[in-house]
């Protein structure tokens, strides 16, 4: 086990750091760059606070739906795989669920700013 | 410098001039760069646009249909009255500067959230979906005699492309998945016509001022194809810049787009408008696979590219939006 402060906190106080106390100082194109900085340390953030917990239940969905276990790349490789053989499709029960809950998930992590995303969050599922 | 060699060459084809003001790069990759700059002349400034391949780049990649090309398509839609840069000049070996052509300068707005948001754009906004439809009517009747030779797009071919493509990224994504699985079981097959095709006509390469559409830009995707391609991508959701309920870029609705399409003698084909705006929404996210992959690969190893990656997601929602919408 590791010592504290954790990943988490740890990214969180570099990203504060460049937002507060360097935005202010820099201008031009290594602004817009150094805005690209901060909101990748931001994604990172959102990843180690989320990535464990979506993680865990899309290999419980997907070892539902495909009736195998792996790794959650090895079952993602295993459902594209299906669905392009056309062994899997949408009216395969659980599949839209799957796939929407999942892309979801990811969007949480890389863009929760995306206007579709916020909509379907709208919906509350 | 560059700009001593734009003043030699200026002199020799624009009458009068005398020497190159104000060079500024205004894009550029390894194999193609965009340069902004002023003809002093005694009549006063003409603003210009520089679109060349540096020496020692000549090839164009496989999709691109070339500089050359490029402005000779340019100069036929200017000609035809589609808003497009007069082309000054073809570069030729002896100006020096590589291979491509200088055209006039098009002031207006190219950035599409400041377009979608700024007050200056809002009287044009609402006319916009509509003169995009004649526009691209314009494009599509372009003369079939007098383009240069480009390469030719069925569905199929490119629906087998895009496989091949997100095969070699080994980036299994079951949404891709589903996408290219459904485009297999809807492929309309060869268009009744075949037109030009712009390739990339969207929000974001279009010069628009408070008074409409300026300029169309960024012709190196042109092709021969299924005109429907273009309607199907202008509204791919990428191109609307969180406007989300206005699908043609932004701007407006598909209906508008499509009446000011069939205003010009124009038939829409909705059916494939709708397979081409799926097929563009794979084609971006797989673009994005793309920038990552070389984000990875390096030389280019910069954190947007990287970022670029982390944007695929997005086009797996609007995906799932298009092919397994849920209820309202």
């Amino acid at each position: 086990m590791q010592d504290e402060p954790t990943p988490i906190e740890l990214t969180k106080s570099v990203a504060d750091f460049l937002r507060n106390d360097i935005t202010p100082l820099i201008s031009g194109h290594q602004a817009f760059k150094l805005r690209v900085a901060i909101n990748i340390l931001d994604l990172l953030t959102r990843q180690l606070t989320l990535e464990e917990g979506s993680d865990a239940k899309e290999v419980e969905r997907l070892r539902a739906l495909l009736n195998m276990d792996g790794s959650v790349t090895e079952l993602n490789r295993a459902l594209a795989e299906r669905i392009a053989r056309g062994e899997v499709d949408l009216a395969t029960p659980g599949l839209a669920e799957h796939l929407w809950a999942t892309t979801m998930d990811k969007l949480a992590v890389d863009q929760p700013n995306y206007a579709s995303y916020k909509r379907e969050l709208g919906r509350g599922g | 410098m560059i700009e001593a060699e734009l003043s030699r060459s200026v002199q020799r084809w624009c009458s009068g001039a005398t020497a190159v003001t104000g060079t500024a790069k205004l894009s550029g990759g390894a194999s193609q760069e965009t340069w902004r700059f002023d003809i002093v002349h005694p009549s006063g400034a003409i603003g210009a646009i520089l679109r060349r391949s540096p020496k020692g780049y000549g090839a164009a990649p496989t999709r691109a249909a070339g500089l050359s090309a490029e402005a000779q398509l340019m100069q036929l839609a200017y000609e035809a009255g589609v808003p497009s840069p007069r082309v000054m000049h073809v570069l030729t070996p002896e100006d020096d500067l590589g291979t491509g052509f200088i055209m006039q300068r098009v002031e207006g707005e190219t950035i599409a959230r400041k377009i979608l948001r700024d007050d200056e754009f809002a009287a044009a906004r609402p006319l916009l979906a509509r003169q995009i439809g004649g526009i691209l009517a314009g494009l599509h009747q372009l003369p079939r005699d007098k383009l240069p030779e480009l390469r030719s797009r069925g569905t199929t071919q490119e629906i087998s492309d895009f496989e091949r493509d997100y095969r070699s990224l080994s980036w299994p994504k079951p949404v891709f998945a589903l996408a290219l699985r459904w485009l297999r079981d809807h492929d309309p097959g060869p268009s009744i016509e075949t037109t030009l095709v712009h390739g990339d006509f969207r929000n974001g390469n279009l010069i628009i001022g408070p008074d409409g559409v300026r300029a169309v830009l960024d012709w190196e995707l042109a092709h021969l194809g299924d005109p429907m391609e273009d309607l199907g991508w202008v509204c791919v959701n990428s191109w609307r810049f969180g406007e989300i309920d206005k699908p043609v870029g932004g701007f407006g609705s598909r209906e508008e787009l499509f009446a000011g399409y069939e205003a010009a003698a124009r038939k829409v084909d909705a059916a494939r408008v709708r397979f081409w705006e799926v097929m563009g929404t794979l084609r971006w996210g797989i673009m994005c696979g793309g920038m990552m992959q070389r984000f990875r690969q390096g030389p280019d190893h910069s954190m947007e590219r990287a970022m670029i990656g982390r944007r695929a997601s997005e086009t797996e929602i609007d995906l799932l939006r298009l092919l397994a919408p849920r209820g309202s």
